[in-house]
């Protein structure tokens, strides 16, 4: 015990209610670098957790304009300036024809930006993490839930914190090993 | 909320029909299960050994990869022959490969409507059948993109499709309406395989940590991506998903809009209509939800969900494809309105020539399984039985596939030029169909035997114990904990 870092705290709850009554306790008492755990997103618990709303839409926003507008101006470069060419009886520039493309495109970008800034903001792919180490933990994707303090945090004692998580409803506290 | 007591039989007690209450609703999910509960039954399925896979699944498995592997010959022969192998003349150019298309490109509009649309319009029923359905639209999808891939006749010059210049710099033309379904087609496989995937990632980690294989632990772990459930993760992920959803529920209305551009912008009798595109999308939202059922009502019995998709996921499947179908049938009606109010003669004689021409047995095919078919359901007792809905289910899919066929070849068959009419007959094309079958089916059962076929984590997170504030827990810690929530500012979260 005494060669391997402490990685942080671990503790398991039976329920939704009492993770959600447990993690306003954990934001009050003023924990910064801690996270829950949970099968499925647990209604209100961003707002228990006190997690700032992502940027993740503000980012597929600017990507989705840039790839509209690309595709826009791409399509009246190619079919206007690069190879001069009517079909169709369409004029150079006929901006209803460029619609469809200029549309599938805009959507497009803007789920490739979503689905990729999933992953990269949450910095997934990530094989390993310290709490795969407990066998408690894999019910994590099943019916359990829990709360993880980082060793990391300014408030971090190992004693104090392991009481306050058992004194708001944990059934099992386990220290992880970095 | 009333109450009525279940039978204790999970074999029975998704399909008994409860009577509709004025206050609440029903259980999305029957049989009192806990969250534990719906992993096991969900999982089971995924995690049987190898070995003991069951008979009758190896047994269908093989049959549909024996027409897969058909299908692979047939495009030999195709790719060999030329589409002279198909029965297409002159005036119809175009025929079962396009038929084929349009029938599979709408099969999928239902998984995207169920995943995206009930998504945004918060139907929690969904979950259910989500991924069932999303599986559904991205191997359909593939059906449609293998015929129009071979529709081209010439297929080693596919790649002119694709926005590559030529080597004088010559771009495909972004204003027809053939370059607008490549990327129609694409975006809807590409946007539908991410967001498909996205709602796989917390499942594929549920089978991860439940592995006790090798193999298991290695594909699972790796298709998770090192998935563990933080709820700053689901916050993103959340956020994502339903920026998926808003881009996803405008492409089920675009892909089919632009699939019925191919007909309308084009100047044929019969297909120069601007009611193509509502028409078209509804059309394809009635045949994609058929297919759902169609799937999902052996699936749910062989597969033992029962309590997951209840008789009440059916009955809300049966209105869609009522709703659905009732416009599809206003839209054959309003486009005999069209042809007369016109004054157009080709107009007129194009759909006189429908119903009573060559092609009338495929005309009145399309409108018994299309129209009279789907308005059965405005029983209750018929939207509520199982085996109602298969076998109807199946002749809204016979309809919807007459129905391109309709389109397609009887427009086209009578030209401007009498001295060009002809009739067209298939050739081999049957193979071409049946193989198109062959491959999605194929992929399905691959598919419901290794991937979780129901959104483990969503329907958890409809059911009444999810919720923090459920009265089953208010009840176990008191209510001085509430009063206490109050009492912190910005804990408020209903």
């Amino acid at each position: 015990m005494t060669t391997t870092k402490l990685w942080g705290v671990l503790a398991q709850y039976e329920n939704p209610a009492t993770l959600f009554h447990a993690c306003e306790k954990v934001r009050d008492a003023g924990y910064q670098a801690w996270d829950a755990c949970t099968p499925f997103p647990v209604h209100g618990l961003d707002k228990a957790m006190g997690v700032k709303n992502t940027v993740l839409p503000w980012i597929v926003l600017v990507v989705g304009i840039g790839g509209s507008a690309f595709m826009l101006w791409f399509q009246i470069y190619s079919m206007g300036d690069l190879y001069p060419f009517i079909v169709g009886g369409k004029p150079l520039f006929s901006m209803p024809a460029f619609v469809p493309v200029w549309y599938e495109i805009t959507v497009l970008s803007a789920c490739l930006t979503a689905f990729f800034g999933n992953w990269i903001l949450n910095g997934l792919p990530r094989p390993h993490h310290p709490a795969f180490q407990s066998k408690a933990f894999e019910r994590v994707t099943d019916d359990k839930f829990f709360i993880m303090v980082e060793a990391t945090d300014a408030k971090f004692d190992r004693e104090r914190t392991k009481a306050l998580l058992r004194a708001t409803g944990a059934t099992l506290v386990e220290e992880l090993e970095d | 909320m009333a109450t009525q007591a279940l039978p204790d039989n999970p074999d029975v007690r998704g399909d008994v029909v409860l009577p509709d209450t004025v206050v609440g609703r029903e259980a999305l999910i029957r049989g009192g299960h806990s969250f534990h509960d719906i992993t096991e039954i969900v999982c089971r399925v995924n995690e049987a050994p190898l070995l003991a896979t069951p008979k009758p699944f190896i047994f269908g498995l093989m049959l549909a990869g024996a027409v897969f592997a058909m299908f692979g010959g047939y495009i030999g022969y195709l790719f060999w022959e030329g589409p002279g192998i198909w029965g297409n003349n002159n005036p119809v150019g175009w025929a079962w490969d396009i038929v084929n298309f349009v029938f599979w490109v709408g099969i999928g509009h239902a998984g995207t409507l169920i995943s995206a649309v009930l998504y945004l319009f918060r139907q929690k029923w969904r979950t259910s059948i989500n991924r069932y359905s999303e599986a559904m639209t991205i191997f359909a999808v593939l059906a449609a993109g293998s015929c129009v891939a071979l529709h081209t006749g010439r297929i080693w010059m596919d790649y002119y499709l694709f926005p590559i210049p030529n080597q004088m710099g010559l771009w495909p033309n972004f204003r027809s309406p053939l370059e607008w379904d490549v990327f129609a087609v694409n975006t809807y496989l590409t946007v539908s395989v991410l967001f498909w995937f996205t709602g796989l990632v917390p499942d594929f980690a549920t089978l991860r940590d439940r592995a006790q294989v090798t193999w298991r632990k290695l594909v699972y772990g790796g298709l998770a991506m090192g998935w563990r459930g933080s709820n700053r993760h689901w916050h993103v992920y959340e956020k994502a998903y339903q920026i998926l959803a808003c881009f996803s529920a405008p492409l089920v209305l675009s892909v089919h809009t632009i699939v019925s551009f191919d007909f309308a912008v084009s100047q044929i009798p019969g297909w120069h209509t601007t009611i193509f595109p509502p028409y078209f999308v509804a059309g394809a939202i009635f045949s994609g939800f058929a297919m759902v059922q169609t799937l999902m009502l052996p699936a749910r019995a062989w597969l033992g969900l029962k309590d997951i998709v209840t008789v009440k996921h059916i009955e809300n499947m049966n209105k869609i494809i009522l709703l659905t179908g009732s416009l599809v049938g206003y839209a054959y009606a309003m486009e005999f309105f069209v042809a007369a109010y016109s004054g157009n003669e080709y107009e007129g004689f194009t759909f006189l020539n429908r119903m009573g021409g060559p092609y009338w047995w495929a005309y009145w095919i399309m409108v018994s399984c299309n129209v009279l078919t789907p308005q059965l359901f405005w029983f209750r007792k018929i939207r509520t039985s199982v085996v109602a809905s298969f076998i109807l289910s199946i002749f809204v899919n016979i309809g919807m596939w007459f129905e391109r066929f309709v389109i397609t070849v009887t427009s086209l068959h009578r030209d401007s030029l009498v001295s060009s009419w002809d009739y067209f007959v298939p050739v081999t094309e049957v193979l071409f169909l049946l193989g198109t079958f062959g491959l999605f089916f194929t992929l399905f059962l691959l598919f419901v035997r290794f991937f979780p076929v129901i959104a483990m984590s969503e329907v958890k997170g409809v059911m009444p114990q999810a919720n923090p504030h459920w009265e089953g827990y208010a009840q176990a810690h008191g209510p001085d904990d509430h009063a206490h929530d109050a009492a912190v500012p910005g804990t408020e979260v209903h």
